[in-house]
């Protein structure tokens, strides 16, 4: 099959391509594309929020109608806010990160020549662009973008009358995001399939690389929670174009009552949350398989504990489809029902300790290279902690009632699947930007883009635990009408100037990774010294991943640093790739 | 304090620049001993610096926290908060210790050896175990306090409001001599009948529509809520008390008031508060601030959400009566 080489065109070589590889890519430009935009409108709104009506050209130059003498307008304000989490939570680290690294890595590190099908996953990423495009051009119309919160509860986000962001930009959102859902569906199944079916000889599961666990379990839970959020769409979308009354009931607004009746807005939030808590999880189980894979190369150390790493993997993944009410403890719904919540949603915090000490053990007595792509791994633990632990404070029903909504909320779930997942997403990046285009990306701008991210993240949302503790609820444009939140603007002021030190570091991340696509250092085929099966790909990309005949496996991914009885390694280096057979008397790990 | 912020900025700027331009500088792009022991002790640099920003925030900004609850109800809620925050942030000192003292100790150096340690289940063991047991704690204490706050069936001669929100205001209406609200339903919205009671219902008739919360200290009080447009959600900091409005149903919560509106603001935690805002407050050439409990809206409801609000008096049972009898039924003024 990789024997003989048929033409390629531009087009089906770099557009329509069926090349896992070459789509991988496309996720992954296209995925920075959009995060650009989510990063650049948060330093937006974080000017409002540190300079309440003050005036910005920046802010003239951007917001067209929607700004007056360089003010945003509060309407704006919650179109950015809206879509900053839309773009951010779906297009960046939904199809930015699992899109990249699933495509990328899942043919070759489970041995596969492609896909399971090409052709989906050509389908697949094409719906993505048209959905990218679809909330690029909400940006544009009229009344502005959706602006109910990236949550898009209604009736807010049913009522044009409630918000102007409600009308077109609300239809454009609904269409983008059941397009959006349409390619992630197609995605996950061909992961699973792939996984599944296209194992090379001796790729046994339990000798699968964390990556491929975590991208296999991400992809499960995907297809189970998003036709939920699709369902959920379509009945909004019936409400607001053709008179159901599936979320709406007894509504008076702009002087009349609306004929709606017998619908309940809870409704949506269960059906929502029921993916938006999976959600998370579909964010964030590819960073940490990243990680893991990223720590142990880079430690020469074995991931510690991988069978527990597999079983903590598929227990936040059962959990995760059965907390979704924590999101919902005074929505109105029953107490009985947040009790049960509660104690589900505690529990995640088991697994997920277990994942964080796991790491550490694995740092324990290894010999750690620094390469950019560890220290964002390294990041990732740190920040997964930080912001997982007030995770129990917010998962705790009685003490979510006086921090609910606050920016307590946003401080911790920024950190722990935000700021986690980004940085996963960077160290999935150095790590195998060789892999993509056969070139390294620079070391240095690599360290400095990785402190100035760490410090600024840490810089915005640590104190932003504290003013959510004073009370200060998310969402409000400004909080000048509450003096008693007055001793709060210092550090919104400073929290800003780290979220723009923050974003402007990512032009470093930005240079780097164009710059070094042309320009960089020419890679070496293993250049990380790992054992895994993409590392015996040649360089330069060719169809169906290797020449001649797929590598047979004969060990699990993790025999680093492996000694004999005198303390020598076993095979000579501190890295054994995994179609390496075992040697006579070698422990099978 | 901000100028040098500017600077750091500018000089981050810069220095990006500067590296950019050195990015053609073919170097080697693999971590070498020397860029793995710098980073090692960038990491432990970092861990001093976590923990010195750590302190200060739970120093310094201490007194911006809400004063201590002014709910009965609320005083588990800040002891149950305690108890997990002093929990967590042990958690948070030791796992970031661990990890960047591992990160600066075990920095790669090309003569040393990792060791291979793949799994060891009595640890994975102490590591789940000890969670799980610390967890059962915090579930069991929270679960007990949910139900304590939520379960309103055996309060005793509760007063019972109705909250009533709407883009961008809320409404409040006490249910009277009898101690029973009418009947509600946008449908009743007619002029100055602004919260849709039905006024053709004899418990309305001696309902009191107000624009300002009063609340007897030490009686248990059961709020109904009600939203008229879309989501609203009815915000008390103060009292540890949250809920959201939903249009169509009617969701309720309870607290009994334990300090008056005085007494808050001679307690102590207030007052060194309520001093840091007017010292702000004074620069700026504004009125000072003086404190009281406020209701806000915590559900995003539209372009005027961040101006939603109410006032909260609490006050003796005496000025309570005298205030609320007062207040014209809505017999009389909707005719």
């Amino acid at each position: 099959m990789s024997e003989h080489h048929h033409k390629e065109t531009f087009v089906t070589k770099y557009i329509f391509s069926q090349d896992h590889k070459m789509i991988s890519k496309q996720f992954l430009i296209t995925g920075i594309f959009m995060g650009v935009i989510g990063v650049f409108m948060s330093m937006l709104f974080r000017l409002q929020i540190a300079w309440p009506e003050k005036s910005f050209t920046i802010i003239e130059a951007f917001l067209g109608p929607h700004q007056n003498d360089g003010i945003m307008n509060p309407d704006m304000y919650l179109a950015l806010v809206t879509i900053h989490g839309t773009i951010m939570v779906f297009f960046v680290l939904t199809a930015g990160l699992s899109g990249t690294f699933s495509n990328l890595l899942i043919p070759l590190q489970i041995g596969a020549r492609d896909m399971a099908s090409g052709f989906l996953n050509m389908i697949s990423y094409w719906l993505f662009f048209i959905s990218s495009i679809v909330m690029v051009v909400s940006l544009f119309v009229e009344a502005g973008p959706a602006s109910a919160g990236w949550t898009i509860y209604p009736p807010l986000s049913a009522l044009p009358q409630a918000i102007p962001g409600s009308g077109l930009g609300m239809t454009l959102w609904l269409v983008s995001m059941a397009i959006f859902i349409a390619s992630s569906l197609i995605g996950s199944l061909n992961y699973i399939v792939t996984i599944f079916n296209l194992r090379t000889k001796g790729m046994k599961m339990t000798r699968m690389p964390l990556t491929m666990w975590a991208f296999f379990i991400t992809a499960i839970i995907g297809v189970v929670s998003f036709p939920v959020l699709l369902s959920a769409a379509l009945l909004l979308i019936f409400d607001r174009s053709f008179g159901t009354s599936f979320y709406l009931s007894d509504i008076f607004i702009s002087g009349e009552v609306l004929h709606y009746q017998g619908g309940s807005p809870v409704l949506f939030e269960h059906l929502f949350w029921f993916l938006g808590h999976p959600e998370v999880y579909i964010v964030l189980l590819p960073a940490l398989g990243i990680t893991s894979e990223i720590i142990a190369t880079n430690s020469r150390k074995p991931i510690f504990g991988y069978r527990a790493m597999i079983g903590s993997i598929m227990a936040i993944a059962f959990l995760s489809t059965i907390v979704w009410g924590h999101h919902m403890f005074i929505s109105g719904m029953n107490p009985f029902l947040g009790s049960v919540f509660t104690f589900t949603t505690l529990l995640i915090a088991i697994p997920s300790a277990v994942k964080a000490f796991n790491y550490v053990t694995t740092l324990w007595k290894g010999n750690l290279q620094m390469n950019p792509a560890m220290l964002f791994s390294i990041g990732l633990v740190s920040t997964f902690v930080t912001g997982g632990l007030t995770g129990l404070v917010l998962g705790d029903s009685a003490l979510d009632i006086n921090v609910h909504d606050t920016y307590f909320v946003v401080a911790h779930f920024h950190l722990v699947m935000g700021v986690s997942a980004i940085l996963g997403m960077f160290a999935g990046i150095y790590h195998w930007f060789p892999k993509m285009y056969g070139r390294m990306m620079n070391k240095t701008l690599g360290y400095w883009h990785f402190w100035i991210t760490l410090i600024s993240a840490y810089g915005v949302f640590f104190p932003m635990h504290f003013i959510g503790l004073a009370g200060l609820p998310r969402r409000y444009y400004t909080n000048t009408n509450f003096p008693m939140f007055d001793d709060v603007a210092d550090i919104n002021v400073v929290m800003t100037l780290f979220a723009i030190l923050g974003g402007v570091a990512q032009l470093l991340f930005l240079a780097n990774f164009f710059i070094s696509i042309y320009r960089g250092k020419k890679a070496e085929q293993n250049p990380w010294r790992s054992n895994t099966l993409e590392w015996t790909t040649p360089v330069e990309h060719i169809h169906g991943n290797w020449p001649g005949k797929i590598p047979e496996v004969h060990r699990w991914a993790y025999d680093y640093s492996k000694v004999d009885d005198n303390g020598d390694y076993i095979h000579g280096e501190d890295f054994v790739l995994q179609t390496v057979p075992l040697k006579d008397g070698e422990d099978p790990s | 304090m901000l100028a040098l912020f500017y600077i750091f900025i500018a000089v981050a700027i810069g220095v990006s620049f500067w590296q950019i331009t050195r990015i053609l500088n073919f170097r080697t792009a693999i971590a070498t001993d020397k860029d793995n022991d710098v980073q090692g002790k960038l990491f432990l640099g970092f861990l001093a610096f976590l923990y010195a920003m750590m302190i200060y925030c739970l120093i310094f900004m201490n007194v911006l926290m809400l004063p201590e609850s002014a709910s009965i109800e609320g005083e588990h809620d800040d002891r149950l908060f305690n108890i997990t925050f002093i929990l967590i942030g042990v958690v948070q000192f030791l796992m970031q210790f661990l990890l960047f003292y591992f990160s600066f100790k075990y920095r790669g150096k090309k003569e040393n050896k990792a060791l291979f340690y793949a799994d060891s289940h009595k640890l994975e063991a102490i590591w789940t175990i000890t969670p799980a047991v610390v967890l059962v704690v915090l579930i069991g204490y929270g679960l007990w306090q949910w139900n304590n706050i939520m379960d309103l069936s055996d309060a005793e001669d509760p007063l019972i409001i109705e909250v009533y929100s709407k883009q961008f205001q809320w409404e409040a209406r006490y249910a009277g001599d009898d101690n029973a609200l009418g009947r509600g339903n946008v449908n009743y919205i007619k002029g100055i009948n602004t919260m849709g009671v039905d006024m053709t219902d004899v418990n309305a008739q001696d309902d009191k529509q107000v624009t300002e919360i009063h609340l007897p200290k030490g009686r248990k009080v059961i709020f109904k809520f009600r939203s008229q447009d879309v989501l609203h959600s009815a915000y008390m900091p103060h009292f540890r008390a949250q809920m959201n409005c939903v249009p169509g149903m009617v969701t309720e919560f309870g607290f009994t008031p334990k300090f008056t509106t005085e007494e808050m603001r001679v307690q102590s935690e207030v007052v060194e508060k309520t001093a840091a805002i007017n010292k702000i407050r004074k620069e700026k050439g504004e009125d000072p601030y003086v404190f009281d409990f406020i209701l806000l809206c915590n559900k995003i409801c539209g372009a005027s959400h961040y101006g939603m609000q109410m006032k909260i008096v609490v006050e003796e049972e005496e000025a309570f009566n005298k205030w609320i009898s007062q207040q014209p039924t809505l017999a009389e003024v909707i005719k």
